[in-house]
């Protein structure tokens, strides 16, 4: 299922927050309708952790983080990273991370297992985000553009890359990251996909002005509706066959 | 037979570029910087959208122009250049975007409609680049321009040229007309008017009529007076609204009357005799006096700071035959210290003369002098006043004393039948209009200013003279005759745009049997 949110008329949802499979950090000071939206589709499951880092609300863009861990940058306050580490579940590790390369989020894209990263990060970076997020580090470029967090999004599901990305690219990262991969936009052409969408392994919010076609190709690559007609209908003939059989 | 997908290997690109799905639509595409195919670009943005898409241009039905604001009026046929600039003009919103391409869709042309198809290229969502070929209708609508709206107002002339001259006959007006046309001086001009005693050039501007004045002070010598009547004020801006007259008055001296100076002027003019011949008025009044041949010229200020009056008239001319002839040598001649310039191309004689109407009845020829010694021979015929029988009102003749008059004056020598002279002149003149200077009458003026032409080629130097195709061009027959005549040389052709198919045909004709 995929949720059309806007943060205070701003429809780049992905820079204010961020959603893992184990918790989901929302930028402070936004609207109640926005933090509505988030409350009442996670609340129940994950913990929505309203914060900021190093006083600014663009967290969606200085961190990175999985079901197993979150990378902080340097510019986290201690106060911050406290009411932090308070409000998520006590399975996940945080990291201050020491790296000049400091919108960690711009620079990594990661899922539960592996992650991508930019060309130039440092050597101990790499190090920690193997080992805080417990997942396998390449480095990598998409459609030529090191910003590799800015313009790839993914789940365990699947994944969404740069319009621009050649089919070989897409070959190469999606055997990398064992995952479908597609082409594709949000918020109605944006080719900045990690701002205009956060996404896990069962929920996605999107933009404001994501159009129904860039929905349904977020929903079907990220697999958010296991209720589309034409997975049914498949599951569905598969267990007829076996049971006649 | 194979079924090849062309459309998915178009897309995919040349590099194997992943296709996406627009976002608007979901039709497969090739990614570009708005992610969007082509027609949903389309529905989306409107780069035409700052231009309008209707029109109003002006026109003015009398002169057929367009207005190009603010207030220019340009000509402009229908499907032409400018008048694609024009329309190009008025459309605001071009500047936003690049025009690629423009032109006319046919409409008819009483429909008071202009059509124009324009392509434009525009740049949208961060560097696609879209083209778009729309159609803008323009309405034409009358409005009449300034200039013809004062022609209607019969409020069109700014300017008057009023050129007058007050005496007996009209060739100075003639020699004027034709100096107007060799110069080109009546091109801004919007009217002639004869007006008794002369002619009204009329202009729109101030500048083009003193242009005119200067012209007409410089070929001949005048007096001229400026004057102007305010028509409207407005004491807020400051603005007047003047009509200006140039009054200018010619000499009233024409060539081949006698005039009669003052003594002081006689001084003047280095001691030329009281009684002078008027040679000429060109620029100045050349003067000669025929007993001496004495030469003086009277520049305009001259004349004007002591003007004199004719005292005879070319139409009192009396023919006289000429009896006998003695040319008087230099060594015979008498001479004063200070005196003016003699002529040599004259030549002073002392002749005998007969009335030609009396010519076998009184046998006593008069004794004059004349200054036409290189013209004149026995038996010829001479125009000529005698002063003996007329009756002259002049100031400063009646001061003159008796023997100082002489009883006939020579002018010209006569060369036989006016209207024999006429038939066989193989030119002619051009006119201003056939009306501005058909002077009543004056006819007979007219012919004796062709007539002076022919016998004086220094007059005739600033005359366009042209060729006369009606006429034949050489009679050998008539070169015995010794009648003056201009040579082909000084001839100009006229130029003749109108001819007929026929004629042509004609001419292809004539070479082929050549």
């Amino acid at each position: 299922m995929a949720l059309r949110v806007q943060f205070e008329n701003n429809d780049d949802i992905g820079v204010f927050s961020k959603l893992t499979n184990n918790y989901c950090l929302v930028a402070i000071g936004g609207s109640e309708a926005f933090y509505s939206v988030y409350e009442s589709e996670l609340a129940e499951t994950i913990p929505v952790v309203h914060a900021s880092i190093g006083g600014c609300r663009i967290i969606g863009r200085l961190t990175v983080g999985n079901k197993n861990g979150l990378l902080v940058p340097s510019a986290t306050t201690d106060v911050e990273l406290q009411h932090i580490r308070n409000s998520v579940p006590d399975c996940v590790k945080i990291q201050r991370v020491e790296e000049r390369l400091s919108a960690l989020g711009n620079v990594i894209a990661c899922n539960d297992y592996v992650a991508l990263v930019h060309p130039d990060l440092d050597k101990e970076t790499e190090e920690i985000i193997g080992d805080v997020l417990g997942v396998e580090v390449f480095r990598q470029t998409v459609a030529d553009n090191p910003l590799v967090g800015t313009y790839t999004v993914l789940s365990n599901q699947g994944g969404m890359v740069h319009p621009k990305a050649t089919i070989q690219e897409q070959d190469e990262l999606s055997s990398l990251l064992q995952v479908p991969l597609v082409a594709g936009t949000c918020n109605r052409g944006s080719e900045v996909l990690a701002a205009g969408m956060v996404v896990n392994d069962w929920i996605s919010f999107v933009g404001m002005n994501t159009t129904a076609t860039e929905i349904s190709v977020i929903e079907s690559v990220f697999k958010l509706n296991q209720s589309q007609p034409s997975s049914v209908t498949t599951k569905l003939r598969a267990a007829l066959i076996e049971d006649m059989s | 037979m194979e079924y090849v997908d062309y459309s998915l290997a178009d897309q995919q690109g040349a590099e194997g570029q992943a296709s996406i799905l627009c976002c608007e639509c979901g039709v497969p595409i090739a990614p570009n910087p708005s992610n969007m195919c082509v027609v949903c670009l389309r529905n989306h943005v409107d780069i035409s959208a700052g231009i309008p898409k209707q029109a109003t241009l002006f026109f003015c039905r009398n002169c057929e122009r367009y207005l190009n604001p603010p207030s220019e009026w340009v000509q402009a046929q229908l499907e032409s250049r400018e008048l694609l600039s024009l329309c190009l003009k008025r459309l605001k919103g071009l500047k936003e975007v690049k025009l690629i391409d423009a032109g006319f869709i046919w409409t008819e042309p009483h429909s008071r409609r202009i059509k124009l198809k324009l392509t434009i290229h525009g740049e949208v969502m961060g560097g696609t680049v879209l083209q778009q070929v729309f159609i803008v209708e323009y309405t034409v609508t009358n409005q009449m321009c300034d200039d013809c709206h004062r022609t209607e107002a019969k409020d069109y002339w700014k300017c008057l040229v009023q050129v007058r001259q007050r005496c007996e006959n009209k060739k100075t007006f003639y020699y004027l007309e034709q100096m107007i046309l060799k110069h080109k001086a009546h091109e801004n001009t919007l009217g002639i008017k004869p007006i008794h005693g002369g002619l009204d050039f009329y202009y729109a501007s101030d500048n083009h009529a003193r242009k005119m004045a200067e012209f007409v002070g410089n070929v001949l010598p005048i007096k001229l007076t400026h004057a102007k009547r305010l028509i409207s004020q407005d004491i807020h801006s400051n603005i007047c609204n003047y009509k200006f007259t140039y009054s200018i008055e010619i000499v009233p001296i024409s060539k081949d009357s006698l005039v009669c100076l003052s003594k002081k002027l006689c001084h003047q003019l280095a001691g030329v005799a009281p009684i002078c011949l008027v040679q000429r008025v060109a620029n100045v009044i050349h003067l000669i006096d025929p007993l001496s041949c004495q030469v003086a010229e009277v520049s305009s200020t001259v004349f004007f700071r002591s003007p004199f009056e004719a005292i005879t008239n070319p139409k009192q001319l009396v023919e006289f035959v000429v009896m006998d002839i003695d040319v008087v040598y230099e060594k015979d001649r008498k001479f004063f210290p200070g005196q003016g310039q003699i002529s040599h191309k004259h030549a002073l004689c002392d002749v005998w003369v007969v009335k030609a109407s009396e010519l076998g009845i009184n046998d006593n020829p008069v004794h004059t002098k004349s200054h036409l010694g290189h013209l004149l021979k026995v038996g010829d015929y001479a125009w000529g006043y005698n002063l003996e029988d007329a009756n002259i009102n002049n100031e400063n003749f009646e001061k003159l004393k008796n023997d100082k008059i002489p009883d006939v004056i020579l002018i010209k020598k006569s060369y036989g039948d006016r209207m024999n002279r006429s038939s066989q002149r193989n030119w002619k003149l051009k006119h201003l209009n056939e009306e501005s200077t058909d002077f009543d009458k004056t006819k007979n003026d007219y012919n004796e200013f062709l007539e002076d032409l022919e016998e004086d080629p220094e007059y005739r130097k600033n005359v366009n003279i042209y060729r006369d195709a009606t006429k034949p061009a050489n009679e050998t027959e008539t070169d015995a005759e010794d009648l003056p005549r201009i040579t082909l040389a000084e001839m100009l052709e006229d130029l003749n745009l109108n001819i007929e198919d026929d004629a042509m045909g004609e001419e292809v004709g004539d070479e082929e049997d050549m």
